[in-house]
């Protein structure tokens, strides 16, 4: 009975813990601050795109280096 | 993302833009109408170009009973307000500063559009805006305003 107890103390616990992550986040319409351009990773476009081409030509892989479109989620 | 008649209420229950705030029997003058509510920012690139479609369309069919109504999401109304004074827009212009209505319809990118039947039924929803899409966005206007 006790273990019983316990074990649904450490569940509720652990979704309780889960759920506390769940306002985290920037939803899209509150992007502002990232689609500023000094928050960009690399605020020169076209040294970016000519990194990416290098990458995508010997990795044959692109994709996964920021947002596109100045962080509005769109592109 | 879900929305309905009720919902356009509520998107025109927000405060409008000086220059463009409709009378108050508003909704009245919605009523079979195709309605499209567009959701923008000021600092959101696709935003910016889509408002010069958004003119061309409403000059286009504003006659044939489209009415663009855009929302900004803008948590500084000021900055919307500047944007605008670069666009001026023909059509409705609503704030929501707070994003109450952008979290009411789970909007999942910017901008973000509803496109609303004669009836009050929505019956496409966009997210994102580029040349490619301009062709699509109008057939799909062209559509519903061919609907009795």
């Amino acid at each position: 009975m006790r273990a019983q107890t316990l074990i649904g103390a450490l569940l509720a616990g652990a979704s309780l813990m889960n759920a506390a992550c769940s306002p985290l986040g920037v939803r899209p319409w509150q992007r502002e601050t990232l689609a500023r351009e000094e928050m960009q990773l690399n605020a020169e476009p076209l040294d970016r795109a000519i990194d990416d081409h290098l990458y995508f030509s010997k990795e044959a892989a692109a994709g996964g280096r920021s947002f596109a479109g100045g962080g509005c989620g769109c592109n | 993302m879900r929305c309905n008649a009720a919902a356009l209420a509520v998107v025109l229950a927000l405060p409008g833009a000086a220059a463009a705030a409709a009378p108050l029997d508003e909704l009245g003058s919605h009523q079979g109408q195709v309605v499209y509510v567009d959701f923008w920012a000021s600092w959101c690139t696709p935003c910016r170009q889509a408002f010069p479609w958004l003119q061309a369309m409403h000059e286009s069919y504003a006659l044939r009973g489209l009415s663009i109504v855009a929302v900004d999401v803008d948590a500084n109304r000021a900055d919307g307000e500047r944007f605008l004074k670069r666009f001026h827009p023909g059509f409705e212009v609503r704030f929501d500063p707070s994003g109450s209505l952008a979290r009411q319809f789970k909007l999942e990118g910017m901008p973000c559009s509803v496109l609303i039947d004669r009836r009050g039924n929505v019956r496409f929803t966009h997210i994102g805006f580029s040349d490619k899409d301009r062709i699509t966005y109008e057939r799909q206007l062209r559509e519903l305003l061919d609907e009795p």
